[in-house]
């Protein structure tokens, strides 16, 4: 630290990144063991779960993925699910990207690829701090935080496997005890509950009444068009 | 250890469409600003896309609306929900959840 006090303006660099992404690290090895277990339990292979922790990089739409994978819906509906649950992505990076002006068009693409909710919260913070927005922070803080993503997700599948039977040990139930647990942390205020509730009506209906698999998708776009209205 | 064809299809799908809204913002370099109500909208999508996901793993069973009161696994949800709203705890609600399912398992076997 006393040598980084001879540069002026000592921009921070990936080791200091990497060593911001802790909390990050910390919750991901938690997310991402629960994440393998469901992911293997459900039937995908250790490969598959590295694949996907690499190239989708998403805690929520991973597990939405893995669920509507094993339940056999459409390519077409996994992927357009996934495209609303993570279209939240585009308003943190907008928000990120003001800290970047006139970034090169790579290093921009770079950093886009790894946010997440939490490196998203984390780099905002830092940058809100009086942290100097770097190229060279922002990859260390991402890579480190997505390594021990794949990491802790392998790990999980790996012990997903050994398990004997994970429904005796009532895993099976990880998967909807994780939505609970992010509905908790999402839904904070009235319309926000409502929204969630209403899309639970709505799934179960519109399931029970329309063919194919596109209950989750009709059923988010409209509770959540409800809830923007609440709150107007 | 393998890797399905078709499950590549899915994550390539899915990576493509995440892939969109995080870089996105980061290539229009000039400011985006978004129309207030769709910054709005999108502010409900995850809370409602949960509420669906979670009634559909609750509340059906190989598509088909799946309703007991001897289904460990609401009391399940009923303990993760206790337990998440009074520490608002990732980690605590699921273990809570898995082991009241696992200790109802065992006491209904």
């Amino acid at each position: 630290m006393i040598l980084e006090t001879h540069a002026a303006q000592a921009q921070p660099g990936f080791g200091d990144g990497s060593r911001s992404a802790w909390p990050i690290v910390l919750g991901y090895l938690a997310i991402g063991v629960a994440f393998g277990v469901v992911a293997r339990t459900q039937g995908l292979t250790l490969m598959e779960i590295a694949l996907m922790s690499t190239l989708v990089y998403a805690g929520s739409a991973q597990f939405i993925g893995v669920s509507m994978i094993a339940t056999g819906e459409q390519t077409s509906a996994i992927i357009l699910t996934t495209f609303l649950v993570n279209l939240r992505h585009l308003l943190m990076s907008a928000s990120l990207a003001q800290h970047f002006p006139g970034l090169r068009w790579w290093k921009g693409t770079a950093i886009g690829l790894q946010l997440t909710d939490e490196s998203f919260a984390v780099a905002s913070t830092h940058f809100s701090a009086g942290v100097p927005p770097g190229f060279r922070w922002m990859a260390g803080l991402n890579l480190t935080s997505q390594a021990s993503w794949i990491g802790s997700t392998v790990l999980g599948g790996w012990i997903g496997q050994a398990l004997p039977d994970p429904t005796a040990l009532g895993l099976d139930f990880a998967l909807a005890a994780m939505f609970i647990g992010l509905l908790i942390l999402q839904a904070e205020t009235g319309p926000k509950v409502a929204a969630a509730m209403l899309a639970g009506g709505l799934a179960l209906f519109i399931g029970h009444i329309l063919p194919g698999r596109w209950e989750v998708i009709a059923a988010t776009v409209i509770a959540a068009t409800v809830g923007a209205w609440l709150e107007r | 250890m393998s890797v399905r064809p078709e499950v590549v299809i899915v994550l390539l799908g899915m990576a493509a469409v995440t892939i969109g809204p995080r870089i996105l913002p980061f290539l229009v370099l000039s400011r985006i600003q978004l129309p207030e109500p769709i910054i709005r909208w999108l502010r409900y999508v995850p809370a409602a896309a949960l509420g669906a996901l979670l009634a559909q793993d609750l509340f059906t069973s190989g598509g088909q609306l799946h309703v007991t009161l001897r289904e460990p696994r609401w009391y399940g949800a009923l303990t993760a929900l206790a337990v998440g709203l009074r520490t608002r705890n990732l980690m605590a609600t699921v273990v809570a959840g898995v082991a009241a399912t696992a200790l109802l398992r065992w006491g209904l076997s």
